[in-house]
């Protein structure tokens, strides 16, 4: 654990009006297991430290003595919020790296997948983020919704959670029998759900007193710290790697990427909600586009990635997950590197919060969305 | 005293070793007391239950189903699991301090509860002629119970939650007791009974006359109270628990309890002085039919609803709303709450004075009596309920003259909306096949 800079300040509590409080790393909203040393004037931010690791668990290294297929799995622990993403990922690496073609329903089927994964995400953001502000019924609502989500995911899957779905090369089952109908159901139900949380939010007083304004961060400051993904176009950069890379089926649906303009806290909210709306209509056109055929590409017996290195990166619920792999020849990968995007989107939180007051904090804390399993991985 | 024919055969035979005047100043009072407490307690117990079962209906669950049928003996429950836990004292805490702000909270509470009026007659245990008065002096000192176990608890969240309840209590008592003067205009007395015979003698409930009084009153009070969307003291989100984060067990739950006899207290209040309190057209025809006692308990269950009414409206905003920041809350309380409760007493005065004056100009006849409050006639009563929705408008002209720099008035025309973008496809990575 590293020293933490504000902490050792040889200030007592008469001498200075300043007081250093220590935010977590056992607190309700720090998300997991952040812990955010402040130093506060009254209540007002003017320095901040993070400190991460408490969730450190060595993925990379462990994935360093694993066979390619079988690290999959634990990259599903990474972001846990969002399995279904993080595993995409590793497989789709993989498949480039030994050039393998997949077929296109099982392409098909990881878009579907992956933004219904996206939408799960979004909700326990939604739901959080208004927890984090008051407003507790939000929090239930939108877990409800989720659930509907990890339902169909528990009959995909077997797991509700890290649901680990890929294989490289494909999928490991096909889509149930009932899939296709579930899905229809919940993208028929969930646009109606979706203005019921605005109806509480969108328009609220005392929503916008709380978001408009907070935690502003400028287009080119966010390209600077390197922020991706919802954080990013709440800043109104349009930068959405399905439309510049597309990855999966993505090259072949028809959607719009949501961009904010002021870059705060409630543009980063509207682009969130926007963004729902958008997976429900890529699901919705993945569906009907979905096509027959087998959902694995023939595999050697030992995943054996050619010597060299790639990167590969991918539209994940909280911005770009990327994977960086070196490989010997051999069939155990030589380096492995994650870029998770709340790790980088974490970085923004030292300028979003100065001159800000302790509950702000809070609320760009939740903006932000982290997941501690991916920035400490 | 009470006339129901079982309490007069207590009555005799408490005279057999008491003196007359002991059973009347000792005696029965303690039994109104160990009533009202018992009634108040079990208010307090089943307001928990209540807002639990509403917050979960609100939230498409079932909320306490287990305990009892549907979840009824929960809150018994929940006060025999914290009678039995431990009660934890920090090593560094100021010992005696931490010990007793709990008790300072639940006293101040319940202390209230004297001079609150139930129902007519028997069903108030003092009326005093300075009973409002009274109201808000022992729920101010409540505030002194969050800022010592704030202080004392030795943890900085707890002292930024001690220091946010002094600030905002402090302030928003100053609102609380200025949005009280337009009803005491009208009552002409500061005894709660008093205020409640005003109304029932002249037919009508002060919310009429008093529009924004009303809604003030039940503002601050929900922030004197602590209550979402003013919670900030004990924002979880923020201050983990705020002043009580140190606090477990039995004396956590005495915060509690306090918390939410303040919460019955300020609704009985409210319902006393601007929804007529006991008092419901056409109940006292009991009276004068005979039946007194089915009379006061009738009235009683009147008061019981209507400030469960009030208290219900407490849950729902709840539920409903997210949390003010800090600097908003004061924002509120001072740019908004006070002006406006000054300008309702200075609308109030001229409409008393206008009420007044009119009568016997022209022939109107405004004025009935000034014996019990101020007794208006039939075109005296709506004139002054016109001067109340005047006074409504006139209000909130003259704050948004106020407020019109203030950052937050115009927060939806400052905000934009997102733009939907169709960004042009770049080369795939993988060919979709």
């Amino acid at each position: 654990m590293h020293q933490v800079e504000i902490a050792t300040t040889q200030e007592t509590l008469l001498d200075s009006p300043e007081m250093v409080l220590n935010m977590g790393p056992q607190h309700p909203s720090t998300h997991g297991v952040l812990r955010v040393v402040l130093k506060l004037d009254g209540e007002t931010v003017i320095d901040l430290d993070c400190d991460i690791g408490y969730l450190h668990r060595g993925m990379e290294k462990i994935a360093e003595n694993r066979m390619y297929t079988m690290i999959a799995p634990y990259w599903d622990r990474l972001d846990y919020i969002a399995a279904v993403s993080n595993g995409l990922v590793w497989v789709e690496t993989v498949e480039q790296m030994m050039g393998l073609s997949v077929p296109p329903r099982a392409h098909y089927l990881r878009t579907i997948l992956t933004e219904l994964n996206r939408i799960a995400s979004h909700l326990l953001w939604l739901a959080t983020h208004a927890l984090d502000i008051g407003a507790v019924t939000v929090l239930l609502w939108a877990l409800r919704e989720r659930e509907e989500i990890l339902k169909i995911f528990e009959r995909q899957f077997g797991a509700r959670l890290t649901c680990h779905a890929w294989r490289v090369g494909g999928m490991t089952n096909d889509a149930y029998d009932d899939f296709d109908k579930d899905c229809r159901q919940f993208t028929k139900n969930f646009p109606n759900r979706l203005d019921e949380y605005e109806t509480v939010l969108s328009e609220n007083r005392i929503w916008l007193s709380r978001t408009v304004g907070i935690g502003v961060i400028s287009g080119p400051e966010a390209i600077a710290i390197g922020l991706s993904g919802p954080a990013l176009r709440g800043s109104g950069v349009a930068w959405d790697i399905r439309k510049s890379r597309p990855y999966a089926a993505y090259a072949d649906i028809d959607f719009d990427v949501p961009l904010g303009e002021n870059g705060d806290t409630y543009d980063r909210y509207l682009v969130r909600i926007a963004e729902m709306r958008q997976s429900q209509r890529i699901i919705d056109q993945a569906l009907d586009k979905l096509p027959d055929g087998p959902v694995v590409a023939k595999l050697p017996k030992i995943v054996k990635p050619p010597v060299g290195d790639y990167y590969h990166s991918i539209e994940g619920p909280k911005g770009e997950i990327g994977c960086y792999l070196v490989s010997d020849g051999s069939a155990q990968p030589y380096r492995v590197r994650v870029r998770p995007p709340s790790f980088v989107n974490l970085q923004a939180l030292k300028q979003m919060c100065i001159g800000h007051l302790v509950a702000d904090v809070v609320a760009i804390i939740g903006t932000l969305d982290i997941v501690l399993g991916e920035i400490d991985r | 005293m009470l006339a129901l024919a079982p309490i007069n055969v207590l009555d005799e035979l408490l005279l057999k070793f008491f003196s007359q005047d002991t059973i009347n100043y000792v005696i029965w009072p303690l039994v109104q007391i160990g009533i009202v407490v018992s009634l108040v307690a079990f208010w307090v117990a089943y307001a928990t239950y209540l807002e639990r079962k509403i917050s979960a209906f609100m939230q498409a669950r079932l909320g306490p189903m287990r305990v009892g049928p549907w979840g009824l003996l929960q809150p018994i429950a929940d006060g025999l699991k914290l009678l039995v836990k431990e009660d934890f004292i920090p090593e560094k805490a100021d010992r005696w301090i931490f010990f007793f702000a709990p008790y300072i909270a639940v006293a101040s509470a319940f202390i209230v509860f004297s001079v609150v009026p139930f129902g007519p007659d028997w069903a108030v245990i003092a009326d005093v002629n300075i009973g409002l008065l009274l109201v808000l002096a022992v729920s101010s000192v409540g505030v002194l119970a969050l800022i010592l176990a704030g202080w004392s608890s030795n943890s900085k969240y707890a002292l930024l939650g001690g220091l946010r309840s002094s600030a905002q209590m402090v302030s928003y008592e100053v609102a609380m007791g200025l949005s009280l003067i337009g009803g005491l205009m009208f009552a002409r007395t500061l005894s709660l009974s008093g205020i409640v015979i005003a109304q029932a003698s002249d037919s009508i409930w002060f919310i009429v006359y008093q529009p924004v009084g009303f809604f003030l009153f039940l503002i601050s009070g929900i922030a004197e109270n602590n209550r979402a969307p003013f919670d900030l003291p004990e924002a979880e989100s923020e201050l983990v628990a705020g002043f009580h984060t140190e606090y477990s067990g039995m004396r956590w739950s005495l915060f509690f309890m306090a918390e939410y006899a303040a919460m019955v207290v300020v609704s009985a209040v409210a319902a006393t002085l601007y929804l007529g309190g006991w008092y419901f057209p056409f109940v006292h025809r009991l009276e004068e039919a005979g039946y007194h006692d089915l009379y006061v308990i009738v009235s009683l269950l009147v008061f019981l609803i209507k400030a469960s009414a009030i208290l219900y409206f407490y849950f729902w905003l709840r539920w409903t709303l997210p949390r003010f920041r800090y600097d908003q809350l004061m924002d509120i309380g001072w740019k908004w709450l006070i002006p406006s409760a000054l300008i309702n007493i200075a609308l109030t005065a001229i409409a008393i004075f206008a009420v007044q004056a009119l009568n016997g100009w022209r022939g109107i006849v405004t004025l009935q009596a000034m014996d019990r409050g101020l007794n208006l006639s039939a075109t005296g009563k709506i004139i002054m309920f016109a001067f109340g929705l005047i006074g409504l408008v006139i209000t909130g002209l003259l704050l948004s003259r106020i407020n019109w720099r203030s950052r937050d008035f115009n927060l939806k025309t400052q905000r934009r909306n997102i733009r939907l973008v169709n960004l042009p496809k770049g080369k795939p990575a993988v060919p979709a096949s």
